[in-house]
């Protein structure tokens, strides 16, 4: 019986048992891949020799404790295409990497390899990073497990698309304005966003340097937890990287939140919301009354401004962070005989449009006679969206919220790079107060599914973890599967 | 090719220098990659982050930050509580990330000064700024002209190195001035041990500023930055040359463009560098992958008190608490590890003034013709400490003393042993050199009645017979004054 | 207040984006769509208030100066679309 489908958790206390070994696990996972990705495409490429050497290691782990087995010892996961994986092919969804082979692998993904994990391949993402849908692949959208026909959300949708299909476990993708959790709202996973700075950002191509994150997908809170703490610490390699040490997430995961207050802030529940949406998360926000939390509503009168402050900020960063994309010593190169012809094609042909709508936008934003204007006040702009959050945590532990205004919708329903940007209205603003965030399924809506968001202060990873567990013990949304991940 | 001399082209002249040291760390200033890069094959002194590779990220290297706060205070500069790095965005093969991490508006120090001498005149510059930045990638150009070249090629090497950004107020009034100030900046820097002073290899790399106005105009003339000038003197020639060309343009009713001139030695001429001046819009903006620093007082003072005596204080010292004249003082102190040999000669009992003498003569010519100074010879401070001890107790003449030091410079030995072993003792016993001083005013009476005439120089010649009989070991001015009484009598 | 066609242009080429006419008004209109939109900043109330260039209370991270490994020339090169073997390689600079 094929163990597609299953908790991370459920295989790890098979592997111990000897039920199964981290080779059928890793069988699994690649049959299923075969038998789906035609039609969700949410790999880009698969490291099966990388992935046969691990196996191998988490036999060895298994045996010996003295080895350093970590949580995810033996466990199939996969890993965003932005993600750094020595001597394999890492494109960030661009033709302008298509052949890059990085010399050396993101620490996140070391630690992983050091735990033991299995990573069976790159999923497919939005081009560096940036969309809600990952329409903006070169390499193809990627198909909704719910129904194929419609977006996973984005950026991260292929890693989102593998957990919520059955294909692993858990995966890693990156959030820099929702990239995880609306993908998982879409997709009906859990996707966890850490606090900036509580995993190393060393080897993850970068998008927007004071937003991005990278973070877990997986079919429960536990398993996410687990996920998050199997990357996370400090790493000399990245100096935003938080220095305190991490808290366990699974010390007080099942702590409840009876005594605990939250805010619903009224911003998040407006007009925007679709109706199925607003009566899941309505519903959710009950139980965890009924939990014995007391429920209040608060206010963060900024929240409008976060698309605007978002929009300046990161594509301000990203448009000097992909400038070493100019086919001098990696990557795709259209050869001219000037350097500038070169710099100008290379550029054209190998960036895609969103990109270059942020990047343009970005360079404007920074640009002589604009830089007070743009880049300055929205910085300014954040530093007030950041002091209300400060605020509201004066008098609440946590703030519980719809993940996305809408379920997942149609490829190609959405043409208007604004309206696509609305995605992430609810997401944004954690990302530039740097919070941690989480999304987790709280039921249906039109048969697809909704995320509940838990957002807390910074460094409180723990208790985002604590409120979402909460709520997921509860329910049963989280025994749902897609009906593709059975035969 | 001599100077040529300071023309007074009716102007002011104002000039601003900005110099770039490469800071003598051991490794990159955002990564571990060796900072000795010089020797490396191309493109084998590089990793993920000096060679901006996707995924990468700076991490501030501190003992560079320790030698720039150094440098700062040497240079009179206030250190502000906060300061951060900032991106400078251009587009440039050998600049990898298609930036450069820089600082702008909140430098690591400001507001400093140099004081220094030209012809003799207490002069102050200005020091607007110093601040810390990476260095770049080299590049070779296919045949040797730029603007013809169809292809170049890129080394990575010195990506990453840490620069050191000295930027002067315009205050320098003449070319003179302008290279005083270099002269005096680098020997600073030098001292403090933050940069190696190589102008002509490009670890320390100097721009001028220049501009000319009316005199007694407030408002600047149109500035002309004058790169690729490796020695002081190309400084001084490019400097010159530029003020003449400006004044040449105003004196004939034309206007200055303001643009990048390169000097050219081969030509003794600057020569414009763009052909169209593509302004370079740079969007500054705060580095996302850096936290700003907050260099505490503690911190900042502690680096102020590990900076050695810096030249002038020290020269002054040397003048005051050695009596040497200016002039000896300046030369004692001009290179650090000069003044220290020095002063470990005196510490070990050889007299201020001999020590001096030796150490700026026959001492300095040895170390030229070797290429090893003192410290680093064979013979080293101590051995020469032995060997003045002998001189200054008259056991050894000064000429033996010179040839001992000339023979043992390389290889050491221990100098009192050797004068004993060969007998190189000096003969200063008078009664035996009267005997000697007897029989050669017997041999020479034509000497002896030429000094008697009044010759001085005949009685070097007497003195040169006896030294000749006494295989030099005779103490000169003993045989001096004998010869003298004798002949006098 | 819809973006001038050269400054469109001359962002494109500060950017090194060789786009062709199409792409320029494009992107023009689109930009234009969302800086309309970001206009919202200017009505925001930020006198006094500090610029937040990155979350978190991090100062003064640093690391101790001593070298380490670098990667080998072939590991350097290996990605580069043109080199001579030792250098990277590119086309004519034209100042």
């Amino acid at each position: 019986m094929s163990s597609a489908g299953l908790t991370a958790a459920a295989m790890a206390a098979a592997l111990r048992r000897g039920e199964v070994t981290p080779q059928e696990l890793l069988a699994d996972a690649r049959a299923q891949v075969s038998r789906l990705d035609s039609s969700l495409n949410a790999f880009l490429a698969l490291t099966d020799d990388l992935a046969d050497r691990q196996a191998e290691r988490a036999t060895e782990m298994l045996r010996d404790d003295r080895l350093g087995a970590g949580p995810l010892c033996g466990i199939p996961v996969a890993l965003k295409d932005v993600l750094c994986v020595e001597g394999y092919p890492t494109t960030a969804g661009s033709r302008i990497l298509e052949n890059f082979r990085p010399p050396y692998t993101a620490t996140a993904v070391q630690r992983l390899l050091d735990g033991g994990a299995v990573p069976v391949g790159k999923t497919n993402c939005d081009e560096f990073a940036m969309g809600s849908s990952t329409e903006n692949s070169a390499y193809g959208p990627v198909g909704n497990p719910w129904d194929v026909e419609r977006v996973p959300g984005g950026s991260s949708g292929g890693s989102a698309a593998a957990v919520g299909a059955g294909m692993v476990p858990i995966s890693y993708g990156t959030d820099t304005g929702g990239s995880i959790r609306q993908p998982a709202s879409l997709c009906g996973v859990v996707g966890f966003k850490p606090t900036y700075g509580r995993v190393s950002r060393y080897g993850l191509i970068a998008f927007a340097s004071s937003l991005d994150q990278v973070g877990p997908f997986a079919h429960t809170v536990e398993d996410a937890a687990v996920a998050y703490a199997a990357v996370a610490g400090n790493d000399p390699r990245d100096s935003t990287s938080v220095i305190d040490a991490v808290e366990d997430p699974l010390s007080a995961l099942r702590d409840g939140v009876r005594g605990m207050r939250l805010g619903v802030p009224r911003e998040y529940m407006g007009d925007g919301l679709e109706a199925g949406v607003r009566e899941r998360v309505t519903e959710a926000i009950r139980v965890l009354e009924e939990l014995g939390a007391t429920v209040e509503e608060v206010s963060l009168p900024s929240t409008e401004l976060g698309l605007s402050t978002y929009y300046i900020i990161a594509p301000a960063e990203c448009s000097s962070n992909l400038a070493r994309y100019d086919g001098v010593r990696f990557g795709m190169r259209v050869e001219r005989p000037s350097l500038t012809e070169t710099y100008l094609r290379t550029r054209d042909q190998g960036f895609g449009n969103e990109v270059k709508r942020r990047v343009m936008l970005g360079t404007y934003a920074l640009s002589s006679g604009y830089y007070d204007a743009y880049y300055r006040r929205a910085q300014k702009v954040r530093t007030v969206i950041a002091r209300e959050f400060d605020t509201v945590f004066e008098t609440v532990d946590a703030l519980v919220c719809p993940t996305s205004p809408k379920v997942a919708f149609t490829t190609g329903a959405i043409q208007d790079p604004v309206e696509m940007y609305l995605n992430d209205a609810l997401t944004i603003p954690v990302n530039l107060a740097g919070l941690p965030g989480i999304s987790l399924p709280c039921g249906f809506s039109d048969e697809l599914p909704v995320g509940l968001q838990v957002i807390a202060p910074r460094l409180q990873d723990a208790r985002v973890f604590r409120v979402a567990a909460a709520y997921e013990a509860a329910t049963e949304w989280h025994r749902h599967r897609a009906p593709l991940v059975a035969a | 090719m001599t100077a040529p001399a300071a023309v007074d082209t009716g102007y002011e002249v104002v000039i601003g220098l900005e110099v770039h040291a490469q800071l003598l760390t051991r490794s990159k200033m955002f990564c571990s990659c060796s900072a000795a890069y010089t020797t490396a094959p191309p493109n084998s002194n590089t990793c993920p982050v000096c060679l901006g590779l996707p995924g990468a990220l700076p991490v501030i290297n501190r003992q560079a930050v320790e030698m720039t706060v150094r440098t700062a205070l040497a240079l009179n500069c206030e250190i502000p509580p906060f300061t951060k790095f900032d991106r400078k965005n251009y587009f440039y093969p050998d600049l990898p990330k298609g930036y450069q991490i820089s600082q702008f508006d909140l430098p690591l120090s400001q507001d400093g000064h140099l004081e220094f001498d030209v012809d003799g005149v207490r002069t102050r510059c200005g020091i607007t700024r110093v601040h810390l930045e990476e260095d770049t990638g080299t590049m070779h150009h296919a045949g040797d002209v730029l603007q013809e070249a169809t292809s170049s090629l890129v080394d990575l090497n010195r990506c990453g190195v840490p620069l050191m950004e000295i930027v002067g107020e315009p205050d320098l009034r003449s070319a003179d001035a302008a290279r005083e100030y270099l002269v005096r900046l680098r020997q600073i820097l030098v001292y403090i041990g933050v940069n190696d002073g190589n102008l002509e290899e490009g670890s320390l790399r100097c721009d001028a500023n220049v501009s000319l106005r009316a005199r007694g105009a407030t408002e600047l003339g149109t500035k002309v930055e004058v790169k690729n000038m490796n020695s002081f003197r190309a400084v001084h020639h490019a400097i010159t040359f530029e003020i003449e060309r400006q004044a040449a343009v105003l004196d004939g009713g034309g206007t200055l463009v303001q643009e990048t001139r390169g000097w050219v030695e081969a030509r003794g001429a600057t020569v414009s560098q763009r052909s169209k001046e593509m302004a370079h819009d740079y969007r500054y903006f705060p580095e996302p992958d850096l936290p700003p620093l907050q260099l505490g007082r503690d911190l900042v003072e502690s680096i102020r008190a590990a900076i050695p005596e810096l030249p002038e204080a020290r020269a002054a010292r040397f003048s005051s608490q050695y009596g040497l004249s200016a002039y000896d003082a300046a030369v004692l102190t001009g290179v650090r590890a000069e003044a220290d040999t020095y002063e470990a000669l005196v510490g070990a009992g050889v007299s201020a003034k001999v020590a001096a003498n030796w150490q700026m003569g026959d001492v300095a010519a040895l170390a030229n013709e070797h290429h090893v100074a003192l410290a680093d010879s064979g013979l080293g401070v101590g051995g020469l400490a032995a060997l003045l001890a002998l001189v200054e107790s008259g056991a050894i003449n000064g000429s033996t003393a010179k040839e001992l030091l000339s023979e043992l410079y390389v290889v050491g030995g221990d100098p009192a042993a050797l004068v004993t072993e060969r007998g190189l003792g000096q003969v200063g016993d008078q009664a035996q050199l009267a005997a000697v001083v007897a029989e050669v005013i017997e041999a020479n009476p034509k000497a002896c009645a030429d000094f008697r005439g009044g010759r001085e120089a005949a009685l070097q010649s007497l003195v040169g017979q006896v030294m000749k009989a006494t295989r030099g070991r005779a103490d000169a001015r003993m045989v001096t004054t004998l010869l003298r009484e004798r002949l006098s009598g | 207040m819809p973006l001038d066609p050269v400054e469109v242009a001359h962002v494109a080429l500060l950017a090194r984006l060789g786009l062709d006419g199409e792409e320029r008004r494009h992107l023009g209109a689109d930009l234009d769509r969302i800086l309309d939109h970001v206009s919202a900043l200017q009505r925001a109330d930020i006198s006094d208030v500090p610029e937040t260039a990155q979350v978190g209370t991090l100062v003064n991270v640093w690391r101790e100066d001593v070298p380490a490994g670098s990667l080998s020339q072939e590991q350097a090169l290996a990605n580069a679309p043109d080199t001579d073997g030792e250098y990277f390689k590119v086309g004519a600079i034209q100042e």
